[in-house]
């Protein structure tokens, strides 16, 4: 438990100190990660596969999240030659 | 014994590199911690007795993601000058005072847990021996329908991964 929240906690600081928007995806994959460990290492006290069936589910969401994340950059970069997130403030009014 | 010191092994690497990931500099670097990140992650699954979820974890993560990584790495990060960290609008001490605040939450959780009488792990090794069959019978009865569904999110993202890395959309 602890070492998953201590995964989660640098990820969510990765999220919050970095700019940039790659390194703020893979911090997005280690709170992922961090759950996931949370998921299953429930799932061994309980002896209940639930939790990794749970676990299978976030690892699906994840690709899926990652696929398209990394499409919106590849459109943006192509766009505005930058992968600063202090520079993407297209939706800012 | 054996097992606490292989899994306070696997703790202190998960950990550091997880702090490889977020700190460095070069971003391929970040990516390649990432990979030992996970490889480290899926030996724990195994300890945990989740075999097929680390197989699962090593084929989608480090096989997959951080492939996808590594090419928009490459695709994007070229030549670029390194992050400057005197720019205005950086508010890293709110990063920093909300990952405070987390992490107070999380020793709150934690000392409230030492209270409560803890639950000892079942000696019941089916999970272990049985695991893929397990798992898949659960996944094809009870959670069918969230496999489905699962799967045409996969279907969705696909598609839209590629209408947006087209060239004119």
């Amino acid at each position: 438990m602890l070492l998953s929240a201590a995964l989660f906690i640098i990820g969510v600081v990765g999220v919050m100190i970095r700019r940039n928007i790659i390194v703020i995806f893979m911090s997005i994959e280690l709170i992922l990660n961090a759950v996931n460990i949370n998921l299953i290492a429930f799932s061994y006290q309980l002896q209940n596969g639930i939790g990794q069936v749970f676990a299978i589910f976030v690892i699906a969401v994840a690709a899926a999240e990652a696929a398209v994340g990394l499409g919106i950059i590849l459109a943006f970069y192509r766009n505005k030659e930058t992968i600063n997130i202090d520079e993407m403030t297209v939706m800012r009014w | 014994m054996g097992e606490a010191i292989a899994f306070y092994v696997l703790a202190a690497l998960i950990l550091g590199f997880a702090v490889l990931v977020v700190s460095t500099r070069n971003t391929v670097h970040s990516v390649l911690y990432l990979v030992l990140n996970f490889l480290a992650v899926a030996a724990l699954y195994v300890m945990l007795t989740a075999q097929f979820l680390a197989v699962i974890q090593v084929l989608v993560y480090a096989g997959g993601i951080v492939v996808l990584y590594l090419f928009v790495v490459m695709l994007v990060n070229l030549k670029r000058p390194p992050e400057d960290h005197s720019a205005p609008q950086r508010k890293s001490w709110v990063g920093a005072g909300l990952g405070l605040l987390v992490l107070g939450e999380l020793g709150g959780i934690v000392a409230y847990g030492r209270l409560a009488p803890a639950v000892s792990p079942m000696q019941n090794t089916d999970l272990a021996i049985n695991n893929v069959e397990r798992v898949g019978m659960l996944l094809y009865t009870d959670y069918l329908i969230p496999f489905e569904v699962a799967s045409i999110l996969l279907l969705v993202a696909m598609v839209g991964a590629i209408i947006l890395a087209k060239r004119e959309l």
